[in-house]
């Protein structure tokens, strides 16, 4: 075998091939309605005119239903802990030093959860039924993004039972 | 193979730029449309749904999950996708009803375009590694297809212009038509050329938008109680993802579905063609058999309005209404995906 042969049979075991594409990216009418009270520092749910759901942040649609969220709720900043994982592995990019608490967290009034931080508590002391409150930033730091809130942290309130976390209490 | 029915087609009007919607907020009015056609409450009408999208037009990872949020699936339903053109979910639905598996079904598709550069977007549809790292866009695509006609005189840019000028003079009675009017082939051929040899006007503009479509067994159609058209055939065939294994100024893949499907079975009276640029309606009338008796895209075809993955279904849809409305008896509906007509999909639908 020839040389030149050799080099042909060389396995090749991958390709460079970038790809770039560029988007101008919308929320959605819902989510923009939702982002523009959060540059103000307000949470503002959507409620399912179906179901009575209150969702946070909406997105157009009850899932549930699969009608549209109109009614706007204007939402108290104090939630519950649904449920929380502890961070030890440091994400490339996030400035926040493991060990920290992510949540899930259910907004008094909103029948869906979501995520943010956690903060002025040791972890060990996390638990599903926690009461929590929001700590916005300076206004002079907000967005038009839920990191407005740098946080939540515990406040004094007993714990809500797991099974009530979220739920549609009877009016 | 049991008839199916076609009862009830909603489409979105085709809009250059839908502003900030999200798929939900572009899926959910045309779903609740369609459904209300039919008198349905909600998806859990059906035994099945399936859509049609892709992730990468709007740039939102998992834009196809988050659509569901549309359909109030609590309790869960039975819930399908294609990456493709809705015309592949009326196919999986097809399927579906065929192997007794269900009884009626709701199709969508939708496409947010606006947000990327369309063209460039579809290069990521080539091969991995000879094609999409050139960046290959469609209108490059095509504009190599309809070289290939001109040189071979299949086709004169003539022939081209008078299928943009036809498509703008149908559009003018599709009131979600996106480009219509009256415009004569001189002027067009007056207007220079894009990307040679093709001129803006041969490629179908960029669009947003959605459809969606209610079908079932003909014995649960005439439960519902409800008029409808009838799917008589419906194939898909798939070329080489190769250009130079394949002869452009034809469609081999589209001759041999619509063989499969049936249309030569009787007279064609319409055609609903998805043929994003004006070259490939001559390639497409010729592959499916169509004389001139035959009245091509009544609607203005995709020239006049383009919801990627969500034309193909339009193209059925369009025929099945016209159908309903007893504008013609039997017609074809065709739909395409990927670069030069790749592959391609046929339906036949006739009269109840
Ligand atoms: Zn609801």
């Amino acid at each position: 075998m020839s040389d030149a042969n050799k080099e042909a049979l060389e396995p090749i075991t991958g390709i460079e091939s970038p790809v770039y594409l560029d988007y101008n990216f919308t929320a959605g009418q819902a989510t923009a309605r939702f982002l523009t009270k959060v540059k103000e520092g307000k949470l503002v749910g959507q409620r399912c005119p179906s179901c009575r759901n209150v969702y946070i942040p909406p997105r157009g649609a009850c899932a549930a239903c699969g009608v549209a969220t109109n009614e706007e709720v204007e939402l108290p900043h104090k939630a519950t802990v649904q449920s929380f994982t502890i961070v030890y592995i440091p994400i490339p990019g996030n400035p926040i030093k493991p060990p920290y608490v992510i949540a899930n967290l259910v907004v008094d009034g909103a029948n869906i959860s979501f995520l943010h931080l956690l903060s002025e508590c040791k972890n060990e002391d996390v638990r599903i039924g926690m009461r929590v409150e929001a700590k916005w930033k300076d206004p002079s730091e907000w967005g038009f993004a839920m990191e407005n809130i740098q946080y939540f942290a515990p406040i004094d309130e007993p714990d809500v039972p797991a099974e009530e976390i979220g739920r549609l209490k009877d009016a | 193979m049991r008839d199916i029915a076609i009862v009830s087609f909603v489409q979105s009007d085709c809009v250059r730029d839908a502003g900030a919607r999200n798929e939900v907020e572009l899926i959910m009015p045309v779903v609740r449309k369609v459904l209300d056609n039919v008198g349905l409450e909600s998806a859990q009408n059906v035994d099945f749904t399936c859509s049609g999208s892709c992730d990468y037009l709007q740039g939102a990872a998992f834009a196809f999950v988050l659509g569901v949020d549309a359909l109030g699936a609590v309790p869960p339903i039975k819930e399908s996708h294609v990456e493709m053109d809705a015309a592949w979910a009326l196919y999986e639905a097809v399927l579906k009803i065929q192997s007794g598996q269900a009884e009626s079904a709701l199709l969508y598709g939708f496409g947010k375009s606006s947000p990327g550069e369309l063209p460039i977007v579809l290069s990521q549809q080539l091969d991995p590694y000879y094609l999409a790292p050139l960046w290959l866009d469609t209108v490059s695509s095509a504009a190599l297809q309809a070289r290939a006609m001109l040189d071979s005189g299949e086709i004169t840019e003539r022939e081209m212009a008078e299928v943009v000028a036809r498509s703008r003079k149908n559009a003018k009675s599709n009131p979600h038509a996106q480009l219509k009017g009256d415009v004569s082939a001189d002027e067009l051929l007056n207007e220079p050329t894009y990307l040679s040899p093709l001129r803006k006007h041969d490629c179908c503009p960029v669009s947003d938008g959605a459809c969606a479509m209610v079908i079932a067994t003909v014995e649960q159609a005439k439960k519902w109680g409800k008029p409808y058209a009838v799917l008589k055939g419906i194939d898909h065939r798939i070329e080489s993802a190769h250009f130079g294994a394949r002869d452009l100024t034809k469609s081999p893949s589209t001759e041999a579905a619509a063989k499969a499907a049936g249309v030569a079975n009787g007279p064609i009276d319409i055609a609903e063609i998805y043929a994003p640029f004006s070259h490939q309606e001559i390639i497409l009338k010729k592959a499916l058999g169509l004389g001139d008796d035959t009245v091509i895209n009544p609607s203005g075809g995709v020239l006049a309005g383009n919801l990627m993955m969500a034309s193909g279904l339009s193209r059925i849809g369009e025929v099945a209404m016209r159908i309903i409305n007893g504008e013609c008896k039997r017609g074809v509906a065709h739909a395409t995906s990927g670069h030069a007509l790749q592959q391609n999909l046929v339906a036949v639908l006739e009269g109840a």
